[in-house]
Parts: structure tokens; C-alpha cells; sequence
């Protein structure tokens, strides 16, 4: 019902929202910010943090010969070669966290970036703009990844695959960009563009200082939320052998190839690998939705 | 309504062309040689004359232009060419293994779509309580859980209390019993996001629509709670509702091409992995053009059911 | 509890509430929206609820039926007798026996009050079979007959039609008929004309009296609009600040107002049927935070007459000079000896004059502003019907002059406004500012001495700046001041002369009141020292007592600095107070242009006449004396403006010829010009 009527008299009193209040407000976002940062500390001291080099092989230690069951030596067990199943996970977080958060940050800002430019100009360029981004938007995300991992040649630096990260950025970039632009539509349509139009200031003083910072709300919503469906992306691409490959270690990858055997006889090789993707984007999603509805509840995504 | 309908399908045409045409000049951009590929897997040296010769009688060689008018000329045949590797048609490539894909489709919406309405409707109603917490964390898992590791922990469940129905997939109308044992568990894996997804999406349509005023004047109106939340309410929260679950059925098949990896299902999805891998351009092609347009015709029958739904859509032509 | 089997315990009064509170239970705080109000209404008694927005007004009246959101409304109440039975106890759904049958409500947005997804027929048809038990084609009859009753035009066809193919006045009626079906004792309506046009607003509002008349029924009305509680209401609750500050009949709260907020409130408002005598009186201020409200009388820290005693709350007391009226004031004798002369600022200051002689700062030939609407969009390609937002205006004010240009909704008067700035590009006509005839090029070399301020001072200020900043950015991009320390000197020197604190600087334009926000607005224009502000609404969206001190502070900015308005508004009393020469709009055609004097007590143009007729004054004899010719009809489609004068459909005047041609803008008088054919035949 309508709350309005009750409230007016809120705007006398100054009040600006703390990190406190989102805590207060919403304990679910927090439980998830504390595990997001709990990962990336992990994944950052991923040599200090694991038991283990990630890529040690001790054969005695494999399921293929009955070994390899969770123990204190290996508190998750180890993998068919005998590798250290919590270690590799630890090291995967950096797989994980970096391909997650760069090819997000790069759709969600290819995204905008569209987004505002078609609804400043409006006309023929958002017409084109619009048509190109509902074309891409009937394609499942997978399908498209796909698609661009089959164009673009295998590249990694600094040990980071370059191609997975654009793969996954692509179809994101036109649900980023439909919504910031639905977005920017409502700014730009409000009094204070108008009044800066009026007082003469550039296209790009309007599009920078006053429309930007007005989506960023949207933005930052959308960033945490893909950064969560892009580990779950890069974990299916590498199950499919499409994505990382070895010997990187990847969430993905250690769930890739385990054929029917070890479902009988090393189930924590494929419990554990799973569950970490699955608290990854679970992390993401809590403090996304949260982010939502603290931010901007009416938002659809 | 009809004119409404007509309009809706003149619209696809436009777009069907204008996919083909990007899914062709995509695709010629993707490096790496089928041919040279294909031979060599064939054991033994390849010399360059025999894949040129290859390459001639696959019509490889032939200008872009004159591709590009066969592809295009051969849609509406229903001429999609051949595949490269397997050299049958790819339409019948294709045709024999959609019906399996879709079948699996059907039978996750459904799940989805009896799993998702008393989710959704029970957490908007009893908002702020611990159900609606429960349900909530079950729904965000639904988008964090990946299909293919829900699917493999689905198979070593299976496995620890009895065995796998066989592999090779049986018909429906032949034996629906095995079939059923065969869809479920892909079912579920795929189903599990499909209904978070719908179930969010009610959630939030509900508690928006019943922050309306139309609802308040039902309520101003001396109406059954009941009538006010099931006649005014879920009609309108349906409208956003039926998107999703359309979307989310036309881009089943994204969830697919992992699950069927992990359950050894022939379906398109499986497919469209090989053809990668392969290197199949013509099946490649034909699979993003399937894709697109089971897209284009999903969204179809989405807005033709908004249009039910929604007089202010219906009256608008 | 069935009510029909309740004596009757007092057969005259239909609703009794005593000690009313209603609580609202936020997340951090809590608020009292209604604070321990009591109120009696007679059958058939139409009782008025007047008070600024956030005064409790609405929560009070959502509170009889318990239409508040329960997990956060408290309602609490010593008693609440409705027709003889104690229903403050009872719960929702004994509550939903009544709602609907008994007491009916009407609410204030007709656009979004109806479920778009049902037919008419059908929303109207619901109340009849839950609570009268008819049939589907009894119920439907019924509907039919109340249709008609409320003046839809054909109620069979219309019976299947969806809420989106109803205008706003057509919408509210169908609120009124499914208020009216199971003719109730009591409709309660929220604000039921706010939204709509004046034209419009009279002819609902002559509806709801005069069904509630014929039929017996009782109204609780809640408004802010002076005009239409003078015009209407039997008897008058003023609130404020969660409170009921004083009661009585209509004609003792306009005649005899006790309480010093009243007072302040009736002083505050332009009169439509007098001209400007002086300033608004303006209450100092702002309503008290209902988080924590004051603890003695609420109106204290803004009344005028505050003394040691207003500490304490005063209870609401028979007021000794007239029978049934009560208020709230431990000096309310002393209020009403004083009541001329308590608005201090209520100085006689004359209007200043702008220079007939001079050159025009803006002259506007032939403006022309067409708009393609799509009808339907298609890829490439869509349907489009054109919109002759503005047709042919022509006019031009002088430097120090304030025009004002009024005319209902869609009639093309912000659009004018809009082709002057060139925000938007006028398809056609000659805009001439300071002797610079003005296209999409030249308009960067005068955009400093063209100002603007909105109506929204929700979203006209920037959310992400703060006021500091806002106003300090003019400064830099048109290099007014080039170092920092004198464009924070500027800053403060701005925010002083709108009348805000320099310590507001550093706030963010939520954390500031609409007033105040508009006050920014106001200094933001005036940074780049215009010499014409385009005023677009700049009061509509605020309460009577914030509205005469932007007004005032607009005229006085005139007197000091000389500027030059143009001063779009709905509300004709407004435009009366503030402007020299007034132009009324139609449909993107001028119908008539005077001087403000001549247009208000000799209009010529019937639709001038049928707006001023329409507009109530906040005078109860004045109104039970005058006769509305209550215009028939709405608005024409813009996109199928009417042939001829585009007044035509309308007219009360109307003959043959007027489809015919289109009227010139003739010359009445020197100051005075009139697009209607019959204008020499008025006066013949």
C-alpha cells in the first residue's frame, strides 16, 4: 500500500545511509560480502593459505589406486593424481575471482558505456544500437560464449586466459546495456538534464557528471551479480574443455573428465569442486540481490 | 487480437534474416581448418593437394558471395547444407536429435512451472517471515548451483540406491516409464535454475502489484482476500512471469549443452559442443540459426500470451 | 456481528471517532501520522478534511476501513461508532462486510486506481455480487444504470471496455459509480480531483455533491484545495501536524478562522476573484518532523503569536463565538482580534511595473512545436500521428514584466516553454531574444540570460551533487568566476538571497524540504544573472504555505534584479497574483491575451470564461451564490484536433460557422486580443 503519505516528513531530518544500516538492514548481503571477502583473501594468499603446491602429484594419494579419501593429510581428499583437492580449490579462486571480476567489469562497462551513449542520442543510433543488442540478447549466454571462444584464438597472459574473459564479457555486455539505457532513458527525461541543457553545458559534462553517476547504483548491482554468473560461466566452459585448461587449476576443469568410475569411488572429486562454485556465485547473488534491494528496489534485471 | 497476431508474426521475418545474415558472417571468421582436421584424424600424412581437393568438393573454395547465396537461398528450403565432418545434411543432423532436446525442454518447464508458483506465491505472501528466507536462499542457490555439477551429484545419487536407466534414449510412446526414468534427473538439473528463476520473478511481480492502488480499491470494495490476491494480484503478476518462463525456455538450451555432456544425451546440445570442437562451420551455423529461431517463435507465442493476458497490449494496433 | 441487527443508538450521527491514533512502525523510527483525533459526521453531511500534505489527512480517513498496510500501521481508538456499532475492534475481514456496502472510497489517482486487466464492466459489477448477492446479469444492469447515472456516455459499450481506453475524468467517475453501487451511508474520497484538470474537477465534484445530495449519502473529503472545501463542504476539520486544529462549519472556518494556522493558511492562498492587494501573508517555516514531533502545540515554533503557555498542548475547546466549532489555540481570542495584522509580512507592497515603452527582452511569431508520436513501432519502421503541441503562438514580454501562461493539461503551455530554451527545436516560427533572432546555434550565446526553473523539485536538482556544487557549476562552466574561493563566496551569497543557510552547502538535495529545494532551483537559475526566467509550474507541487513564500520570493527577485518571467501554471489564481499580462492556451492555440485585470474581470473568450467559472474560491458565500456553467466534454484527442476553432466541440457558444474557420487573434481592446469569432456578438 501506499507508504507515501506517511513518510513526508522524513526529507527535514538529513539522513544518509551507512555501511551500518545496510548491515541492519540487510544481514544476507553482509553474510555474503563476508564470504566474497573471505575468498579473495584466500585466492590472494592462495601460496601461504594451501597445504600444498597445487600441481604436486603423488601417485599414493590417487583414487585410481584407492587412495586419496579426505584425511587430515588431505582435509578434501585428493584428485586422480593424487593431487591436493583443498589446494587445487584455493588456487582455483584466483581462476575463479580474476576471470570473474575482469569479465564482468568489462561487460558491465562495454555495457554502459552503450547503454548511455544510445539513450543520450537517441534517434537513428539508439534504433541501430537497439536492434544490434535484441539480436544478441536471443542467444542463450552460453551459446554466444561459445560462439566467441570458437572465433577468437586461445591467448593468456600474465597466466590469465584473455579469450575466456572476453567470451564471457560479450553476453553480458547487451543485458547490461538494455538495462542501463532503460535507465538512462529516465534520467535523461528529468528536470535537472533539462536545467543543465538550459544552462549550456557540453554533451559531455551531461553524460559524465550528470547522467553516469546516476546509473551507477544500477551499475554496481549488476557488476556483483555478473561476477557471480561469470564464475559460473567460466566453470561450465572449462567442464566443457572450452574455457581454462590445464594446468591452470580451475573449479571447472577439476570437474571435467571425471568419468563414471569415480562417482562410485571418489565422490568428494566432484562434491567439492562443485560446492566451491556454487558458495562462489552464491556469495555474489546474496550481496547482489541484497545491493538491489537496498539500492534500488525496483530495478529489473 | 488476430490483426495483433499477424503483425507479431510479419515481425519475425525481418529478424530471422537479419540473424542469418550475422550467424554467416560471424562464423566465416572462425579460424582453424576442418578439413586439414578431418583428414588427419584420419591417420597418415595429408598433403596439401588433397585437402585443396577436399576443400573443392566441400564447395570451401567457392567466393563468400556465392556461399552466402546458397546459405541464403537454401533457408527457406529448409537446406541448411551439410555437415563438414559427418557430410549428411544438417537439417537431418539436426531433426534427429531436437526432438530429444525439446522433450527435455517440456519436461523442465513443467517441473519449473509447478515447483515456481507456490514458491514464489508463498514467499510474496508471507514476506519478511523464515519461509520466505528459506525460499529465497533455495531460489538464489537455484542461479549459484552450476546444471552440470547438480546432474553429476543427481547420477551418484541415483547410483548409491540402485542403477541407471540404460543409455540410448527410448521414445516417450514407445515405453513412457524408462523415458521418464531417462528425462527426470536432466530434468531437475536444468529445472532447479529454471524454477529460481521464475519463482524470483513472482516474488518480486507479486509484492510490486500488491503495492498497487488497483489493490487497495479491491480491498476499498469489501472483496475476499482471496479474490483481491488470486483475480487482481496474479493477473498482473503473471504478465512479467510469462516472460521469463518463455525466456528461460528458449534459452534452455544454453543449460542444456552442459547437462546432456554430463548425461551422455544425444540432444542438439551435444551436438553443438562436437561441431565446436570440430571445427563443423555448416553445422555450427545451422545450430545458432535453430537456436535463434526457436528464440524468435518462443518470444512469439510469450507476447501472443501477453496480449491474452494484457487488453492494453491486445487493443494497441 | 451482522450490522443490520444494531439498534440505532443515535439515528443523527452516522460516524463517531473518538481518540484516533495511527502509528506507523518503520525500521528506525516510529511515526505518529495521526495524532489522538476525534470527529463526529451526520448522514448525509458533507464534511471536508483539509490540511497540507503529511498532515495525517489521508492516514486518517485509510484508517476508519483499516486500508493501512498492517505489519506497520498501528490504529488505535477509544471508539469508532459507525452507525451505532463499534467497529474499532473489528478485524479485516468483519471489516470487509462493510467496505464497499456501507462506507465507499474514492482515491486520488484515478489512473492507476483501477486494475487494468479487468473490464469496466466487471470492476464496477464486483461489489454488487459479493455484497448484494446478484446475478451476473442483474449486477450487470445495474452497472449500466449506474454508468449513466455517473454521465459515461454510452454504458452498454463501454461496459467491456479496459480502464486504459477511459480519460482521467471518465476513470474517476466509474470510482464514483462503484463507490455508489451498493449505495452506501458513507463515501470517503481522497483527494478525488487532485489529478485532474479544473474543468474536469468541477464537473466531478458537482457529481459527488449531487448524487450524495439526492441519495442521502454521507462524503468525507480530503483535499488541500481551499477553493473546493469553500465551494462543497457542509462543515470543516483542519489538520496539521497529525492533529485536528480546529472544526466547524464551513462558513466559521472561512468567516471567523480561529486558529492561527488557519488564519495563515487563508492568507496565504491568491485569490482568483480579486486582484493582487499585496504579498502573500507566508507562515514561517516549515511543519514540525512527525519522527519527533514538539511536545506543547505543534504549530508553536511557526506561530506568530507564540507565548510561555503554547508550550503546553492545547486541547481542542469549544470555540465561544460559534456554535459547534472547536480549536485547538490558547489564544485564539486574541487570534482573532489580531488575525489581519498577525502576518507581518503581509506588507502592502505594490506589483512593480515594467516599462510599456520599452523594447521586448522576447518576442515569439508563429511558434510552431510538432511532435511524431509513434503509434506503433515496427523495425525499421512505425506508424506515427503528429502532435501540434504548439500552433501558431505568437506573443512577447517586456524586460521586468512577468507573463503568465495557463491553460489545462496538453493544452501546449510547458511545450512553449520548451521551444524558448530550445530544449526542444521548434519545427517552426521566429523566437527573438535581446535582439537575437534564435536557432539551435545561437541559443549557446544567450543561454546565460535564459533561465529555467521546473516544477519537480524532486527531480529538477541532481541527486549525486551537492547544493553547494549545483549551484557552484554554472559559475565554472560559463567562467563566471574563475577562482574558487570567490565561487564559494558566490555560493553563499545565492543561497542567502533565496532565503536558505549557507551551511546547506555541503547537503544533498534530499535532505532538504520540496521549499527548499525549489529555493535552489531558483538560485541556480539566478547564477548566471538571467535576464528571463521561464518558471514551468514552479508551485504546483507545493503546499499553500510553501507556494506564497516561493511566489513572494520570485516577486521580490523582480523588484531588486528586474527580471523578466514567463510564468507557466494550471492554477489561475496563482497567475493572477504574479503576472502582468496573462495568455490562456487551448489545445497549442492562444485563446485570449490581456492584461491581467481585464482577463480576470472581463473575460471574452467562452473558454476563458468556463475556466474561470470551473475554479473554485475560497469563499463559501461567494461560491453558494455563484451558477457553474460546468463545461461539457474533455479534451479533444491532440492527435484529431477539432476543424475550425479548436474549441468548438466544447463551446457553450457553439454554432455552424465555428467548424468552419479558424479564429485570428483579434484586437478587443489595446491590451486585450481574443481568437473567437463572436467576440464583437458578446458585446453587441
Amino acid at each position: 500500500m501506499n507508504l507515501k503519505v506517511s513518510t513526508p516528513t522524513k526529507v527535514v531530518k538529513p539522513s544518509r545511509r551507512t555501511f551500518i544500516d545496510f548491515i541492519r538492514e540487510q544481514p544476507l548481503g553482509f553474510i555474503g560480502l563476508i564470504m566474497i571477502i573471505t575468498m579473495f583473501f584466500a585466492a590472494i594468499f592462495a601460496p601461504e593459505v594451501a597445504p600444498y603446491n597445487p600441481e604436486d602429484v603423488d601417485f599414493e594419494a590417487s583414487p585410481a589406486l584407492g587412495g586419496g579419501q579426505p584425511s587430515w593429510e588431505h582435509p578434501l581428499g585428493a584428485d586422480a593424481f593424487g593431487r591436493d583437492i583443498l589446494s587445487r580449490l584455493i588456487y582455483g579462486a584466483r581462476t575463479a575471482l580474476s576471470i570473474g571480476f575482469f569479465s564482468a567489469m568489462l561487460g558491465c562497462t562495454l555495457g554502459a558505456i552503450i547503454g548511455t551513449t544510445s539513450a543520450y542520442f537517441g534517434g537513428k543510433v539508439d534504433l541501430i544500437i537497439q536492434r544490434l543488442i535484441d539480436l544478441m540478447l536471443s542467444f542463450p549466454i552460453v551459446i554466444l560464449a561459445i560462439v566467441v571462444i570458437a572465433i577468437f584464438p586461445k591467448t593468456v597472459v600474465v597466466g590469465i586466459d584473455i579469450n575466456v574473459i572476453i567470451a564471457i564479457a560479450i553476453p553480458f555486455t547487451p543485458k547490461v546495456a538494455r538495462v542501463i539505457r532503460s535507465q538512462a532513458l529516465t534520467i535523461v527525461t528529468l528536470p535537472y538534464i533539462d536545467a543543465a541543457k538550459a544552462a549550456g553545458y557540453s554533451s559531455s559534462r551531461i553524460i559524465f557528471r550528470h547522467i553516469l553517476p546516476n546509473v551507477s547504483a544500477p551499475f554496481l548491482i549488476m557488476l556483483t551479480a555478473f561476477i557471480g554468473q561469470a564464475i559460473l560461466l567460466e566453470a561450465s566452459l572449462s567442464f566443457l574443455g572450452l574455457g581454462v585448461v590445464e594446468p591452470t587449476p580451475s573449479w571447472g576443469l577439476m570437474l571435467s573428465g571425471v568419468n563414471s568410475d569415480y562417482y562410485r569411488t571418489a565422490a568428494w572429486m566432484i562434491i567439492y569442486p562443485g560446492l566451491a562454485v556454487s558458495i562462489a556465485v552464491f556469495s555474489f547473488n546474496l550481496l547482489g540481490d541484497s545491493l538491489r534491494d537496498w539500492l534500488d528496489p525496483k530495478l529489473k534485471l | 487480437m488476430l490483426k495483433y497476431a499477424f503483425n507479431r508474426i510479419l515481425l519475425m521475418i525481418p529478424t530471422l534474416i537479419a540473424v542469418a545474415i550475422i550467424v554467416f558472417l560471424v562464423l566465416r571468421v572462425v579460424p582453424g581448418d576442418i578439413v586439414e582436421l578431418k583428414l588427419t584424424a584420419e591417420g597418415g600424412e595429408v598433403s596439401m593437394e588433397q585437402i585443396e581437393a577436399e576443400k573443392k568438393r566441400l564447395g570451401l573454395n567457392d567466393p563468400l558471395h556465392i556461399q552466402f547465396y546458397n546459405y541464403m537461398i537454401g533457408i527457406p528450403q529448409g537446406d541448411l547444407g551439410i555437415s563438414l565432418w559427418t557430410e549428411k545434411p544438417v537439417a537431418e543432423e539436426i531433426g534427429s536429435r531436437i526432438g530429444l532436446s525439446f522433450q527435455l525442454a517440456i519436461f523442465s518447464t513443467i517441473l519449473a512451472v509447478l515447483l515456481a508458483f507456490p514458491l514464489g506465491t508463498l514467499s510474496a505472501l508471507f514476506r519478511g517471515t523464515f519461509l520466505d528466507y528459506v525460499i529465497r536462499i533455495i531460489t538464489i542457490g537455484g542461479i549459484a548451483v552450476p546444471a552440470f555439477w547438480l546432474g553429476m551429484l543427481l547420477i551418484m545419487l541415483v547410483l548409491s540406491f540402485g542403477k541407471l536407466p540404460p543409455l540410448g534414449t527410448v521414445s516417450f510412446f514407445v515405453d513412457p516409464l524408462t523415458n521418464f526414468n531417462q528425462m527426470i534427473w536432466p530434468a531437475i538439473s536444468v529445472g532447479y535454475r529454471y524454477t529460481s528463476v521464475v519463482a524470483r520473478m513472482l516474488r518480486s511481480s507479486i509484492l510490486e502489484v500488491l503495492s498497487e492502488d488497483y489493490i487497495r480499491t479491491a480491498r476499498a470494495k469489501g472483496l475476499y482476500e482471496r479474490v483481491v490476491i488470486v483475480k487482481h494480484g496474479m493477473r498482473n503478476a503473471l504478465l512479467p512471469t510469462v516472460t521469463v518462463i518463455g525466456l528461460e525456455f528458449a534459452f534452455l538450451l544454453g543449460g542444456l549443452v552442459v547437462t546432456e555432456s554430463v548425461f551422455n544425451l544425444n540432444g542438439i546440445g551435444k551436438l553443438f559442443i562436437d561441431s565446436v570442437i570440430r571445427n563443423d562451420l555448416n553445422l555450427l551455423q545451422g545450430l545458432v540459426l535453430t537456436v535463434a529461431t526457436a528464440f524468435v517463435l518462443v518470444n512469439l507465442i510469450v507476447d501472443l500470451c501477453y496480449a491474452a493476458l494484457d487488453p492494453r497490449i491486445r487493443y494497441q494496433s | 456481528m451482522s450490522v443490520s441487527k444494531i439498534k440505532k443508538y443515535n439515528n443523527d450521527v452516522l460516524l463517531d471517532v473518538l481518540n484516533l491514533s495511527v502509528t506507523f512502525e518503520l525500521k528506525n523510527a516510529s511515526v505518529k501520522a495521526v495524532d489522538n483525533i476525534s470527529f463526529k459526521i451526520k448522514r448525509g453531511e458533507f464534511l471536508a478534511v483539509v490540511g497540507e500534505s503529511g498532515c495525517g489527512k489521508s492516514v486518517s480517513a485509510l484508517s476508519i476501513l483499516k486500508l493501512l498496510p498492517p505489519k506497520i500501521a498501528k490504529i488505535e481508538s477509544t471508539h469508532l461508532i459507525f452507525d451505532g456499532v463499534d467497529i474499532s475492534n473489528w478485524t479485516t475481514s468483519q471489516l470487509r462486510e462493510i467496505r464497499g456496502k456501507r462506507i465507499s472510497m474514492i482515491f486520488q489517482e484515478p489512473m492507476t486506481s483501477l486494475n487494468p486487466v479487468l473490464t469496466i464492466g466487471d470492476q464496477i459489477t464486483e461489489p454488487l455480487i459479493t455484497h448484494l448477492k446478484l446475478t451476473a446479469n442483474e449486477a450487470q444492469n445495474r452497472a449500466i444504470e449506474l454508468m449513466s447515472m455517473v454521465g459515461i456516455p454510452e454504458p452498454e459499450n463501454r461496459l467491456n471496455q479496459y480502464p486504459h481506453q477511459f480519460s482521467g475524468g471518465m476513470r474517476q467517475r466509474v470510482m464514483i459509480a462503484i463507490g455508489l453501487a451498493c449505495e452506501p451511508d458513507l463515501i470517503i474520497a481522497d483527494e478525488p480531483t487532485t489529478a485532474l484538470d479544473v474543468t474536469i474537477q468541477a464537473q466531478i465534484l458537482e457529481l459527488l455533491k449531487d448524487i450524495s445530495k439526492r441519495l442521502g449519502i454521507a462524503v468525507i473529503m480530503i483535499t488541500h484545495n481551499l477553493g473546493v472545501v469553500a465551494a462543497y463542504a457542509d462543515n470543516v476539520n483542519v489538520m496539521y501536524a497529525a492533529c485536528i486544529i480546529e472544526t466547524g462549519s464551513s462558513n466559521d472556518i472561512f468567516k471567523n478562522p480561529s486558529h492561527p494556522y488557519t488564519i495563515g493558511l487563508l492568507r496565504s492562498v491568491p485569490r482568483l476573484d480579486k486582484s493582487r492587494e499585496g504579498k502573500l501573508a507566508t507562515i514561517y517555516g516549515l511543519p514540525p518532523n512527525l519522527m519527533n514531533p514538539p511536545s506543547g502545540c505543534r504549530f508553536a515554533e511557526r506561530c506568530p503569536i507564540y507565548e510561555k503557555q503554547c508550550d503546553n498542548s492545547p486541547a481542542l475547546i469549544d470555540n465561544v463565538t460559534s456554535k459547534n466549532a472547536k480549536v485547538a489555540c490558547w489564544k485564539t481570542d486574541f487570534a482573532k482580534v489580531t488575525g489581519a495584522k498577525m502576518y507581518a509580512s503581509n506588507k502592502k507592497t505594490k506589483k512593480s511595473v515594467p516599462d510599456v515603452n520599452a523594447t521586448p527582452i522576447l518576442t515569439v511569431n508563429n511558434l510552431k512545436q510538432h511532435f511524431n508520436i509513434s503509434l506503433r513501432s515496427g523495425w525499421f519502421t512505425s506508424k506515427s500521428g503528429k502532435v501540434k503541441a504548439v500552433d501558431d503562438v505568437s506573443f512577447s514580454i517586456l524586460p521586468g514584466e512577468t507573463v503568465g501562461l495557463v491553460g489545462e493539461s496538453g493544452c501546449g503551455k510547458t511545450s512553449v516553454g520548451r521551444s524558448i530554451l530550445h530544449l526542444n527545436n521548434p519545427t517552426n516560427g521566429d523566437i527573438n531574444f535581446q535582439n537575437i533572432s534564435m536557432n539551435k546555434d545561437s541559443i549557446a550565446l544567450v543561454r546565460r540570460d535564459m533561465q529555467v526553473i521546473f516544477q519537480d523539485p524532486f527531480s529538477s536538482l541532481n541527486p549525486r551533487m551537492t547544493i553547494g556544487k549545483i549551484l557552484e557549476e554554472p559559475l565554472i562552466v560559463h567562467k563566471i568566476i574563475n577562482d574558487k574561493a570567490s565561487r564559494l563566496k558566490r555560493v553563499n551569497e545565492l543561497l542567502e538571497q533565496v532565503g536558505l543557510y549557507t551551511y546547506m552547502a555541503d547537503r544533498y538535495p534530499h535532505e532538504l524540504s520540496g521549499g527548499q529545494r525549489q529555493r535552489v532551483g531558483i538560485a541556480r537559475a539566478l547564477a548566471m544573472e538571467p535576464k528571463l526566467i521561464i518558471c514551468d509550474e514552479p508551485v504546483s507541487a507545493l503546499d499553500v504555505s510553501v507556494q506564497a513564500q516561493i511566489i513572494n520570493l520570485l516577486e521580490d527577485l523582480q523588484a531588486e534584479l528586474g527580471i523578466s518571467y514567463l510564468f507557466i501554471a494550471h492554477d489561475l489564481a496563482v497567475v493572477r497574483h504574479i503576472s502582468h499580462k496573462v495568455i490562456v492556451m487551448y489545445l497549442g492555440k492562444i485563446m485570449e491575451v490581456a492584461d491581467e485585470k481585464s482577463l480576470y474581470s472581463k473575460p471574452q473568450h467562452p473558454y476563458t470564461k468556463a475556466l474561470l467559472d470551473a475554479a473554485p474560491v475560497p469563499d463559501p458565500e461567494i461560491e453558494k451564490n455563484r451558477k457553474r456553467t460546468i463545461l461539457k466534454g474533455e479534451l479533444p484527442s491532440p492527435l484529431n484536433p477539432p476543424p475550425g476553432c479548436v474549441f468548438s466541440t466544447r463551446c457553450p457558444e457553439y454554432t455552424k460557422e465555428c467548424s468552419k474557420l479558424t479564429p485570428p487573434l483579434v484586437k478587443f481592446t489595446d491590451e486585450h486580443f481574443v481568437s473567437c469569432i463572436k467576440v464583437k456578438e458578446f458585446n453587441a
